[in-house]
Formats: structure tokens, C-alpha cells, sequence
């Protein structure tokens, strides 16, 4: 164990593993890029969803069940799917990610719509907001915490995933993993799983600032007004029932 | 050979049959482990805030390592045996389950429990039957995600030879063959909707005095 712990100390701070097109730099960039990329194209998809079944109500029942239902499409079927239909691209691996990245995020921004109270909303709509006005400057802004919530959830997935890129061809990370793999050497695998949870948790930190920022803007225009739903996954308030 | 083979289906019903229990052999008990390492994590983490986020953080560590990293690393251990299969996906459970729990402990009114307490409960008896039961509800949509994760995580598995289902995706890449692959996957989503259906015949079981609203609430806390 101890021999394994410092093997893993050498090869993470070996100069040579770092620099090179094969190296550790070229790996984490790579990393990096196929999960912000993923994650981005599926916040793209997802949150209009979302914030659409959030802000009408409707079809949320379906969404919700639909994006559970796409909790369960398996990344490892997906990504040789799609590989064994498409050949040798980037469509195998961008295609998996995003199917995976998109349940969270969907299911996350309707979780945080929901959570925010009617009164709220008919104040606002009292007051004579539009509807995009009532969407923009009330639901968005209350929802926030939940939305970031569900993106930083979804780009921890992905990234961890992402190591599968290596699977058809490619790099990243993964490459590590596999090739550790395929060459018993443990230490490998090990410095790759690292390196992937020590980027899940920078990326993941770095989002938590990003939104604490954003809700400290919403928040001086309409979240003190009404209680904030902030928190994690699962979190989310019941839907009041009077 | 891109196109779906269907005769190739009913010639290896029983295979798929007996792939897809192999299937839930690893993902049921991890689920099942996962609640029993879950819930006393999360009834200290609800008590002692101090150790709150030490636990929350540790849940949410594990989960960032990749799943098949995991089961390599598991191999020295546990060796080439289901229970390196299922010790990593009961890993990936703890996230999910440990959070629900606490937040669900969280969320039971103050006034529910000084009641059971002012009428002689202890500590222990207020905790079973008044808090755990009201936390219910958010626990099982924990137990919800975190199956339903377990059952797509599986397949993960077929690289030391326990991906039940997940045996057809590296059949099918060898074979550059979509018709397993494609089997595999639906037969995944099937068994996670089964799961599903029934984890929520238990909650409707589970919580009479839910029921009227439990499908509306349940939907916006499966985060």
C-alpha cells in the first residue's frame, strides 16, 4: 500500500509524465474539453426544457418521468452504439456525455421552478410583469441556486465519465485508466482516477463560486423578498399544498 | 452490420434472461448496502453538524472517481468476484442516499418531534417511529436515483466480468454487432423501469398517510 502510494506521488510529480502530446497537461486538457463542451451543449438543451415545463407547468409530469427514465440509459451501451453506427468520430463520445448530463439539469431547473412559491409569481404578475418578465426577473432568479445545483451535479458526472472517451480511441484521462489497464500497472490507473476526481472537484468549487456570484446578483433585486430554495439535490421543498 | 438482427433476440432469450438477473444480483444489493451504510451516516451527520460536512464531503468524493478507476482499484482487494462490483456501486449509492436522508431528517417539523418526545419517547423511539417514517418521502426519492444510477452503473462492470447486461455492449463492440448492444440497452431501461415501479408501489405502501399528494411531491424531489 505504502509502496503503491509512493509510486503514485512519483508518477504524478514526474516531469516527463506531465509534458509532451501524450502527457499529463495534453490528458487534463483534453479531459477538460469533452466534459465543459458536453456539459455546455447539454445546458443548452436542458434549461430551456426546464425553465419552459417550469415556467407553464405543463408537461412537467412527462419531462420529469422521461428524464428519470434517461438516469437509466447506460454510457457504456450508448458511447458503442453510437460508435458502431457512426465509426471513428467524436460523435460517440459527445452524444453519451450529453445524454448524460441532460436528465440532471432538466430535472434540477424544473425542481427549482417549482420550489418557487405562487404568491411570488402572482405578486409579480399583479404588478403587471409580462410573462418573460415575470420568468426573467422572478423565477430565474429565485430558481438559481437549484439550476447551478444541477448543472455542477451534472459536469461532476460527466467529468468522471468522460474517462470513456478512451474507450473508443481517444484521450483524456480515461487513457490512463485503459491503458492501465491493459498494462497491469495500477499505478496508472490510479494516477488517472486522481487526476479525474481532483479536476470533478476544481470544476465543481469553481461552479459553486460562479453561482454564489450570480445569486448574490439576483439576490439584491428579488431574492430577499421571498424565501430562497437553496441547496442541494433531493433538497428541493415539496410543491406547498394548500 | 448496422441494422437490428431480430431473429438474433428470441435465439438468446434465456442468455439475456439469465444476464439480466445477473444484472440485478449486483445492482440490488448495492442499493441494499448502500441504505444500510446510508442511514446511521446520516442520522449521526443530522445530529452532530460538526460532522455534517466531513460526511456529505466524503460521499461527494467518492462519487467523482470513474467508475471503472474504482473497480480496478477494488481489484486488489476484493479480487475478480461480484463483491468488487458491488462494494463500488454501493460507493457510488452513498452520495445520493446519505443526502436525502439527512435532508429528509431535516425537513420533519420541529413540533412532530418534541410531541413524541414530550409524551416520554426516547431518543432512539423518536427516531424510528416518528422521524424516519416522516423523512420517508425524500429517502425513497434518494433510493429512486440511486437504483436506478446502480442499474445503469452495472454495465460499468463487465470489465472484470460482472456488467451483467453490460456483457452484450463488449460482445457487440467485438463483434462490431449492434443487435446485442442495442438488446442490452433496452433491457437496462426495463429492468430500471420495473425497479422503479416498484420502489414506488413500496413508498404508496410504506406512507398511508402520504397519499393524494405523494405523486406530485415525489416528482419534484427526484433530483
Amino acid at each position: 500500500m505504502w509502496e503503491l502510494l509512493k509510486n503514485l506521488a512519483d508518477w504524478l510529480t514526474s516531469g516527463d509524465e506531465w509534458s509532451g502530446t501524450a502527457g499529463i497537461a495534453t490528458r487534463l486538457l483534453e479531459h477538460t474539453q469533452y466534459s465543459l463542451l458536453s456539459t455546455l451543449i447539454a445546458a443548452l438543451i436542458a434549461l430551456p426544457i426546464g425553465l419552459l415545463i417550469g415556467h407553464t407547468g405543463r408537461g412537467a409530469f412527462l419531462a420529469i418521468n422521461l428524464a428519470s427514465f434517461g438516469r437509466a440509459l447506460p454510457t457504456v451501451g450508448l458511447i458503442t452504439l453510437v460508435f458502431l453506427v457512426s465509426g471513428l468520430s467524436m460523435w460517440p463520445v459527445y452524444i453519451s456525455l450529453v445524454a448524460l448530463a441532460v436528465p440532471v439539469i432538466v430535472t434540477n431547473t424544473y425542481a427549482g421552478m417549482a420550489a418557487v412559491s405562487p404568491e411570488v409569481k402572482d405578486a409579480a404578475a399583479g404588478q403587471g410583469l409580462t410573462g418573460w418578465q415575470v420568468l426573467w426577473k422572478v423565477e430565474v432568479p429565485l430558481a438559481l441556486p437549484l439550476i447551478m445545483t444541477g448543472i455542477r451535479l451534472a459536469v461532476v458526472q460527466v467529468i468522471a465519465t468522460a474517462t470513456i472517451a478512451a474507450y473508443v480511441s481517444f484521450g483524456g484521462l480515461g487513457r490512463y485508466v485503459f491503458d492501465g489497464l491493459a498494462q497491469r500497472d495500477l499505478v496508472q490507473v490510479l494516477g488517472g482516477a486522481v487526476l479525474v476526481a481532483v479536476l470533478a472537484i476544481a470544476v465543481d468549487l469553481a461552479l459553486g463560486g460562479v453561482g454564489a456570484c450570480l445569486s448574490g446578483l439576483a439576490g439584491s433585486r428579488a431574492a430577499q423578498h421571498a424565501p430562497s430554495p437553496h441547496g442541494a439535490p433531493g433538497q428541493v421543498a415539496p410543491p406547498h399544498d394548500r | 452490420m448496422n441494422s437490428v438482427d431480430w431473429g438474433w433476440i428470441p435465439d438468446h432469450a434465456r442468455d439475456l434472461t439469465i444476464l439480466a438477473l445477473d444484472h440485478m444480483a449486483t445492482a440490488g444489493p448495492a442499493v441494499l448496502f448502500g441504505l444500510l451504510i446510508a442511514v446511521p451516516l446520516a442520522v449521526v451527520a443530522h445530529r452532530v453538524r460538526a460532522l455534517r460536512g466531513l460526511l456529505l464531503g466524503i460521499s461527494s468524493i467518492l462519487y467523482t472517481i470513474p467508475s471503472l478507476a474504482l473497480f480496478v482499484l477494488l481489484l486488489p482487494i476484493t479480487g475478480l468476484t461480484r463483491t468488487t462490483a458491488i462494494v463500488g456501486l454501493t460507493a457510488y449509492t452513498l452520495c445520493v442516499l446519505i443526502r436525502n436522508t439527512v435532508e429528509g431528517l431535516d425537513a420533519v417539523p420541529a413540533h412532530a418531534r418534541e410531541a413524541s418526545v414530550a409524551m416520554g419517547s426516547s431518543r432512539t423511539r423518536t427516531l424510528l417511529t416518528v422521524e424516519l417514517p416522516l423523512a420517508l418521502p425524500v429517502i425513497m426519492a434518494g433510493v429512486r436515483v440511486a437504483t436506478v444510477m446502480s442499474i445503469s452503473l452495472v454495465s460499468v462492470a463487465s470489465y472484470i466480468g460482472y456488467g451483467g447486461l453490460g456483457q452484450l455492449f463488449t460482445d457487440g463492440f467485438q463483434r462490431n454487432f449492434t443487435t446485442p448492444v442495442w438488446a442490452g440497452v433496452a433491457l437496462t431501461l426495463l429492468l430500471a423501469l420495473v425497479a422503479d415501479a416498484l420502489l414506488v408501489a413500496i413508498q404508496w405502501l410504506c406512507t398511508p398517510w402520504q397519499r393524494g399528494h405523494a405523486a406530485r411531491t415525489s416528482a419534484g424531489k427526484a433530483a
